[in-house]
């Protein structure tokens, strides 16, 4: 019997890469794409595979190396976020001209919601844009045939095809089906062609010239057609569904005895939409309803749009996610079924914030102790959540904390007094798109301080090593670059390196780098300490400071308004702080918070 | 493969609590008893102290998203997670929460209170309360609905999941009888 596995979506993709013999597998972690390449790693580890997965410095780094690869004739694949996409839309777009020679797929993982990211877009609009084929899987089972999938239809082509699954595909789990995993010889042979790889723009016009006629061909591809799901169903309307909205709209067909009465069709590939499809649509029925998410792209395709309800009509929601209650809304008004609305009462949900002894709370804490009317751009990790605090202004796209600080001191700079700038930027952020902007402000003498949350790891995303970490996906020893020389090496020339634990001082330090930035330049401080999350608990008691709320407290909640531990709140009269030793990890950064000096180490 | 009714289920808490983990508990023990199953869980930003939720699916499903009112039953590891997720659940349902005080008795369902902080703190492991909470769902819900398993499975693949991990096994296990017993005791 087949051995059935509890797998993650993205551990099913990660799967159906191995068995399809990917030899090179390439990231950069973001959600909800981020447990791709660790399981594609630790299949790797397991069945002693020989390919190279690693993490890459950004998307078009990532996005670079495996397409190299693919023209080697090696199977490869590229994983990343929607928004890592926008990163590494630059080779996409000239990659789709040029083609592959063996199989490359670009997974990129949508987030209708958004549950953990700046937009909702559409990773298929960028297939479109590009020209190259998209896949949208409904479920973990299918995202894993749809990697086989992928591959067969890159080579019949030679095309890059795009995996766009969205975060209910990505973060759902199903008992999957496990296949062989083929062992493959890899054989890299590059075989010269600059005509083709390093075409000119006289060359790239023949190139997009074949790439329409490849589109054209695709678009009648067998393996990849729209699927009838219930031909038992004949009526003159139908429904027509990609994607996770397709497993709900199966689902709820069922349950609201619809599944004979209405034909529901499901669309594999929604770019290119195939051409028999939209004729048969267009032709045999009256009225379509159209269920895909985020954007309208196989309504887009369908020329008559009078006989299209979808997103362009008004009928389905252009924001947010296509959660089930939805759906079933949309089925019943489509059937002329009744349907009873749900009304939901809004909670107020609890904000997310930093954990109980997260360095980067130090390090907001004493941000805004030495420039407290400062402007605080910031950027994408954890540390956005200094939110909380006042100590972020703006959060843009990765990297732009230093772009952005740049921005607002030009912008003020001519006025008689103006504001202190102070910048934050992760260790990983900073690799990933701080160190042009930095150089960039180094040459304009962009008067601002820049504190490099340094905590040694990728954490918002589950905690993927950093360039500056000297470790691999595979746990393997790589070289480490060194973030201060790093800096230096971009020119600037006052860069310190302290310990947001070690309060005051680090405050100090601060203030002294806000008056450097002020007479002279950029001032960058390394804030190194390494998250919570990624030490031993043995690590964490040699530095363990136990804390007590003294009697003095007045429960005047400046700690819980200023630090926001979640291990201190107020009790319920709101006059004495409690400590919950559960959550409190003894960092003992709070002793140094109390206006009262009511928060006092357990021995003296 | 075992015929069973459709179940559906809702496990709530803050980001930290472990609710991903008795989710996945549940959802391989569902294999292991020869049965579909789907969840969906939350990731990213949320899991830093924010209100997660997965939802657990066990059956003949499509989608890994539970629609509201259609919820069997309800683990809610904080009260507040109750309060942002009990519409999820159907009538003749029932849910058990994490709380001090005992909540009203709703019409039609059944809420049954447990005081996990505490029993955590008694049996000095304060991360468990995910599975003192799993142990006392399975008490009080085991009996009370047709449910996909018993808590002798999830027993098996806990300790097929730790088994190299000697300290956690004994610790979780302690955890997950703690809420078992005093489910079956009250």
């Amino acid at each position: 019997m087949p051995e059935r596995k509890l797998m993650l979506g993205n551990e099913a993709i990660a799967r159906g890469l191995v068995e399809n013999g990917c030899a090179v597998a390439t990231s950069y972690p973001g959600t909800p794409a981020s447990e791709i390449l660790s399981a594609v790693a630790a299949e790797q580890k397991q069945n002693r595979l020989s390919m190279h997965t690693q993490w890459a410095i950004n998307e078009k780094v990532a996005f670079e190396i495996a397409y190299a690869a693919c023209i080697t004739g090696l199977r490869s694949a590229v994983s990343m976020k929607q928004v890592g996409l926008n990163v590494a839309s630059d080779p996409l777009m000239s990659a789709a001209y040029m083609g592959v020679k063996k199989g490359f797929l670009i997974i990129s993982a949508d987030d209708p919601g958004p549950h953990s990211s700046q937009t909702e877009q559409d990773s298929r609009l960028m297939a479109m844009m590009a020209k190259i084929p998209v896949l949208d899987p409904d479920s973990p089972a299918q995202a894993k045939k749809m990697i086989e999938l992928g591959y067969t239809l890159s080579e019949a082509f030679n095309i890059p095809v795009m995996i766009r699954p969205t975060t209910r595909v990505c973060h759902a789990r199903q008992d999957v089906i496990l296949e062989e995993i083929v062992f493959v010889k890899n054989l890299p042979d590059f075989e010269k062609d600059p005509l083709r790889w390093a075409a000119t723009p006289k060359f790239r016009f023949q190139l997009h010239k074949e790439l329409e006629q490849k589109l054209k061909a695709i678009a009648a591809h067998l393996a990849t057609a729209p699927l009838l799901l219930n031909p038992e169903a004949k009526a003159d309307n139908a429904i027509v569904v990609s994607g996770v909205a397709a497993a709900h709209s199966k689902e709820l067909l069922k349950e609201l005895g619809l599944w004979g009465k209405i034909p529901l069709y499901q669309v594999l590939q929604p770019y290119p939409l195939h051409t028999e499809f939209k004729n048969h649509l267009l032709n045999d029925y009256t009225n379509i309803l159209v269920i895909e998410e985020t954007t309208g792209i196989i309504e887009m395709q369908l020329a008559d749009h009078a006989k299209i309800k979808g997103k362009l009509s008004g009928m389905v929601p252009v924001v947010g996610e296509l959660l089930p209650e939805i759906i079933e809304k949309l089925i019943c008004d489509f059937c002329e079924k009744e349907y009873s609305p749900v009304d939901l009462p809004q909670v107020p949900g609890k904000r997310p914030t930093l954990c109980a002894g997260c360095p980067h709370r130090a390090s907001f804490f004493a941000i805004k102790k030495a420039a407290p009317k400062g402007i605080y751009p910031s950027d994408i990790g954890c540390y956005t959540l200094g939110l909380n605090f006042g100590a972020v202004d703006t959060v843009l796209c990765m990297g732009a904390a230093i772009g952005q600080a740049a921005g607002f001191y030009h912008a003020h700079k001519n006025e008689e007094k103006r504001p202190d700038i102070i910048a934050t930027i992760g260790d990983s952020t900073f690799f990933h798109a701080g160190v042009p902007a930095l150089i960039d402000a180094v040459v304009q003498n962009v008067q601002f301080v820049l504190v490099i949350l340094d905590n040694r790891t990728t954490a918002m995303t589950g905690n993927q090593p950093t360039p500056a970490s000297g470790v691999g996906v595979l746990d393997e020893p790589l070289h480490a670059v060194d973030i201060a020389a790093l800096v230096k090496g971009c020119g600037v020339s006052y860069c310190k390196t302290a310990d947001p634990y070690e309060l005051q001082d680090f405050i100090k330090l601060l203030k002294k780098a806000v008056q450097y930035s002020r007479a002279k330049g950029p001032a960058v401080v390394i804030a190194r300490h390494p998250c919570v999350l990624n030490i031993s608990p043995a690590e964490r008691k040699a530095f363990a400071i136990p804390v007590k709320i003294a009697k003095e407290c007045d429960g005047c909640g400046y700690c819980v308004k200023h630090f926001e531990c979640p291990a201190l709140s107020l009790n319920e009269t709101e006059t004495k702080v409690i400590l919950d030793q559960l959550l409190c990890i003894e960092c003992g950064v709070c002793l140094h918070i109390c206006p009262k000096n009511a928060i006092i180490p357990q021995k003296e | 493969m075992q015929q069973i009714q459709n179940q559906q289920y809702v496990i709530s808490g803050v980001g930290g609590q472990g609710v991903l983990f008795i989710t996945r508990l549940l959802a391989e023990t569902a294999i292991l008893k020869g049965l579909p199953v789907f969840t969906a869980e939350t990731h990213g930003m949320a899991q830093r102290g924010g209100i997660v939720l997965s939802h657990l699916k066990v059956g003949n499903f499509y989608s890994p998203l539970i629609r509201p009112f259609q919820a069997d039953g309800l683990i809610a590891l904080k009260a507040e997670a109750f309060e942002a997720h009990k519409h999820y659940l159907k009538p003749d349902s029932w849910a058990v929460v994490n709380k001090k005080q005992v909540p009203r008795q709703t019409k039609n369902s059944s809420f049954i209170a447990i005081d996990a902080n505490h029993l955590a703190q008694k049996i000095d492991n304060f991360r468990s309360i995910n599975l003192i909470m799993l142990g006392f769902a399975m008490a009080k819900a085991g009996n009370a609905s047709n449910l996909f398993c018993t808590s002798q499975d999830l027993e098996i693949v806990l300790s097929q999941r730790l088994a190299n991990n000697k300290n956690f096994h004994h610790t979780a296990l302690k955890a997950f009888n703690t809420g078992f017993s005093e489910g079956r005791n009250e």
